[in-house]
């Protein structure tokens, strides 16, 4: 027998591995544009020590080990570029710590985003954590190594800003915890250690998060949405600058595109608040509404489009269905907020160029620090035309952000070698450095982050 | 090679395999599709299975055992389809069916289902036994047979021939006399449902059993069907009528919920128990009927009724539907559907699990034996609880 698939089976058991062509095929594909990469094993482990012991039989047996969250981030960032065992974490799924007087959640990094915030609203209904937009089945891990955001982005940032501590499992098999539970104490804090955790934002190369404590906020009882419409892009950075001002919202995205119809060309400025009571709404709505939105409304360039909607679980998924066909990916890139206008319109002329109906969305980022920007394109899983067309429009908007001043997030490997040719040299040696060093042997998710 | 007759080539690329359909409707966690809570592979997942039935009907992948055993391992328990925000959503049963059918027409099914269908086809029950025995499990009982009654009482395979089933089957004739409801059976004339074959992809024999039934039922003028078993009840109420079949059928705790509102049954009184009660997939997602079996538990005396998290729409199956109580694809684990079950069960302090529904009665009861839960839950069919069977 194949001495990898013994070790993995001796590691985790019959049950959780696979090299049979339907697991290989499976995990292969992502969801979105990306060819197929075939894995040469699938295993699911269900603990730390099982993920240690994988990477050093990895390490010693020179094959590749990919991690595997939620397999959501649609840029193929989890494909094993170079064959390999993906190891799906999915089975890591322990809520371990709840603490509410401190406000920090302790979980296993396969734990899925809907988990912990059904956990939460049943155990801590005035708690909550920044929940990306992404389908639920998205892990906290997979969403902390891409530097993911949700919807508390607006007050707290990015979820990689909110975390109070890790332990991750290095390329070479050691467990390392940061913050204050590598001192044995509880999981409260990341700093004011020496910060040598650097794992967020490398797409898993280098190291496996095995567990993560993560801030949560104050959930307030009543959750509802504004939407305030405009038709000239060209407001919508002073707009979102007035607000930002007042920080009442909890979450502030802008969305236009082509489908529904109500949408198209106009740009829909979604703002969530919360209150413990009407008079604490009605408050923050005063702060945005009255006294700093009003004159738009009176010269008639902005209207309240919807006010006190309820705060809908995303359903991004049915942007898929929009052409019957199954599939988008899109380029999401961290921009200043006053690029809006030029992402949007470069949005709607790239989609147009491909027969794709346009689908653009900022999300605010800390008082207007930035904002997460993307350009969705559609395409039909069963026509492999399109499939080309929305590749190729995502490419062409990746050099678009880079023109706009932009910085992509979550790049697939396109985009990292667009990113990696225009950062400066130092900056390069040192990623170059940290990944010799940490991963010597280049078995961990190799082919993203690769300094040539 | 592409199978060009595959009927869903139009939509079955659309599932973008994101994985909402995994949750209960709360988002509890990624297990509520029992095959994916058993193996926690993509490949056993909804979406992951839709992509293989693709790549195969497209002939990206060739077909093989494995392959046939994540297509069957599908319980058709409707989770999915209740969570899935696509527009597709109501036929993700019926895309897996359809690849089943192509199975079955090749010959490429797995050996459990085959056998299945072999039996049903030559004796009319899974388990190859006699057909002349099926009316065994009432011969000491004095039942009339199906006359010109109101309800005919069809008591399905399970009822019929597995000796935990036979209990509830005969607890339910008991409490249909004691309400004193006129009803008759048809003893061995009856033959399998076909609720079952119609999953398994099986068509031609679903529409051999269905003709054979409502033939029976035409030949006594039947027009109101009790069924014990909510497989049947589906298959009665939802198949039969595409084969001609027009009746209306009950499912046994719809009845029994309107003698006890009438005032014409008189349920029992316990000794304070508690109950919780697991909605059977075929009276649940799949017909819709939640109240019908709380109202008749709720009107037992002693019994304070808890639910589980994962109650009606989120019902977490207890992993028999589509013949997987006779097949058992997703039996040998810890984290087998009907264990998981049992646990979820057990937590919430319940001295009774209640089911409504013979195969969730013996998956479930099986289930406790090997979690070692005997001493603290029992599992009653609450045609049992209301007849007062020990
Ligand atoms: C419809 C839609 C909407 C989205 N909206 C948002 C949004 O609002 N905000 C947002 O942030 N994202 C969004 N995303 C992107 C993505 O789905 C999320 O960021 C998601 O949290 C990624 O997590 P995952 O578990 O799916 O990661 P995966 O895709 O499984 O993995 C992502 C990367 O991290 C690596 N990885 C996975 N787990 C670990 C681990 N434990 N340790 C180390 N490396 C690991 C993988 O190898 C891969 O490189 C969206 C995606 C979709 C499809
Ligand atoms: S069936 Fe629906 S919810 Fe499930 S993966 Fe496919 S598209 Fe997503
Ligand atoms: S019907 Fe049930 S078992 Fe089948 S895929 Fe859907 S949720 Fe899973």
């Amino acid at each position: 027998m194949d001495s990898v698939y013994a070790a993995l089976v001796e590691i985790v058991g019959q049950d959780y591995v696979s090299t049979r062509t339907e697991e290989l095929f499976t995990y292969s594909k992502d969801l979105g544009t990306s060819e197929p990469q075939w894995p040469d094993y699938v295993a699911a482990p269900a603990t730390a020590e099982e993920v240690s012991r994988i990477v050093q039989m990895a390490n010693e047996k020179n094959v590749a080990v990919v991690p595997l969250g939620g397999g959501l981030s649609l840029a193929g960032l989890a494909l094993p570029l170079k064959g390999g065992i993906e190891l799906d974490l999915k089975r890591m799924n322990q809520i371990l710590e709840l603490n509410e007087k401190g406000r920090y959640v302790v979980v296993e990094a396969g734990t899925s985003h809907g988990k912990l915030t059904a956990h939460l609203h049943k155990h801590a209904p005035h708690l909550m954590h920044s929940e990306p937009g992404a389908p639920p089945a998205a892990t906290i891990g997979g969403n902390l190594a891409i530097h993911g955001q949700g919807d508390l982005g607006h007050p707290y940032g990015f979820n990689s800003d909110m975390v109070s501590g890790m332990e991750v499992v290095l390329p070479t098999g050691e467990v390392c915890r940061f913050g204050s539970c590598a001192l044995g104490n509880s999981w409260y804090t990341l700093h004011p250690l020496p910060d040598v955790s650097m794992f967020m934002g490398w797409s898993g190369s280098t190291g496996i998060i095995t567990k993560v404590s993560l801030r949560l906020f104050p959930c307030k009882k009543i959750q509802e949405q504004d939407a305030f419409v405009v038709e000239d892009e060209e407001l919508v950075p002073d707009i979102l600058y007035e607000l930002t001002h007042v920080g009442m919202a909890e979450d502030m995205m802008v969305v236009s595109q082509e489908i529904p119809p109500p949408f198209n060309r106009l740009h829909y400025i979604l703002i969530n608040i919360s209150g413990d009571s009407r008079k604490e709404l009605e408050f923050k709505r005063q702060l945005m509404f009255d006294d700093r939105l009003s004159k738009y409304i009176q010269d008639g360039t902005g209207g309240i489009g919807a006010g006190g909607q309820e705060v809908p679980r995303p359903v991004v998924s049915k942007t898929s269905d929009w052409r019957k066909g199954g599939g988008f990916e899109y380029v999401g890139a961290i921009m200043p907020v006053t690029t809006y206008p030029e992402c949007y319109k470069s949005g709607v002329e790239i989609s147009g160029r491909h027969g794709i109906p346009y689908t653009t969305l900022g999300r605010v980022l800390g008082s207007g620090h930035s904002m997460m920007f993307s350009w969705t394109f559609a395409f039909n899983r069963a026509d492999e035309e399109t499939v080309r067309h929305a590749r190729q429009a995502l490419h062409e908007t990746d050099e678009k952000v880079l023109e706009l001043g932009g910085t992509l997030w979550k790049p697939a490997v396109f985009g990292q070698k667009l990113l990696m040719d225009r950062m400066d040299d130092g900056t390069l040696q040192m990623m170059q450095k940290v990944k010799h060093m940490l991963d010597p042997n280049g078995i961990m998710n190799p082919g993203n982050w690769e300094v040539a | 090679m592409a199978l060009t007759q595959y009927k869903y080539m139009d939509i079955i690329h659309r599932c973008f395999r994101c994985g909402y359909c995994k949750f209960p409707l709360d988002w509890e966690d990624v297990d509520n599709c029992p095959s994916y809570a058993r193996h926690r592979l993509e490949s056993y997942s909804n979406g992951g299975r839709l992509w293989l039935i693709r790549a195969w009907i497209t002939g990206e992948i060739p077909w093989s055992e494995h392959l046939a055993d994540i297509v069957y391992s599908c319980v058709a328990c409707k989770n999915c389809e209740e969570k899935c925000p696509l527009s597709f959503s109501d036929d993700i049963i019926n895309m897996v069916t359809a690849a089943r059918n192509l199975m079955v027409d090749q010959g490429l099914v797995p050996p459990a289902a085959k056998k299945y269908l072999e039996n049903v086809q030559l004796h009319g029950n899974p388990w190859g036994l006699g057909a002349k025995k099926r009316d065994q499990w009432m011969a000491d009982l004095s039942l009339e047979p199906y006359r010109d009654q109101e309800f005919l009482y069809f008591v399905g395979s399970e009822g019929a021939y597995d000796s935990r089933a036979q209990s509830a089957a005969r607890a339910l004739a008991g409490v249909l006399q004691k309400a004193g409801v006129s009803f008759g059976v048809l003893g061995n004339t009856e033959t399998d449902d076909g609720n079952e074959a119609e999953l398994l992809g099986e068509d031609g024999l679903v529409e051999v059993l269905a003709e054979k039934n409502i033939a029976r039922f035409a030949e006594h003028g039947v027009k109101k069907i009790i069924t014990l078993s909510p497989h049947a009840y589906n298959a009665l109420k939802n198949i039969y009528p595409r084969h001609g079949g027009e009746f209306a059928v009950y499912h046994y705790t719809q009845v029994l919920a309107d003698l006890v509102r009438a005032g014409k049954l008189a349920a029992p009184k316990l000794a304070p128990v508690k109950i919780t009660y697991h909605d059977p997939c075929f009276l649940g997602r799949w017909n819709n009927e939640y109240k019908a079996p709380r109202k008749v538990l709720q009107s037992i005396g002693g019994v304070q009724l808890l639910e589980m998290g994962r109650n009606r729409k989120s019902a977490f199956c207890c992993g028999g539907g589509s013949g997987n109580y006779y097949m058992d694809l997703l039996g040998g684990s810890a984290d087998s559907p009907a264990r998981i079950r049992v646990r979820q069960a057990s937590a919430t302090g319940a001295d009774v699990l209640a089911v409504a529904c013979p195969n969730c009665l013996s998956m479930l009861e099986d289930a406790v034996k090997v979690e070692g839960l005997e001493s603290k839950l029992m599992v009653k069919d609450i045609s049992e609880i209301m007849y007062g069977t020990e």
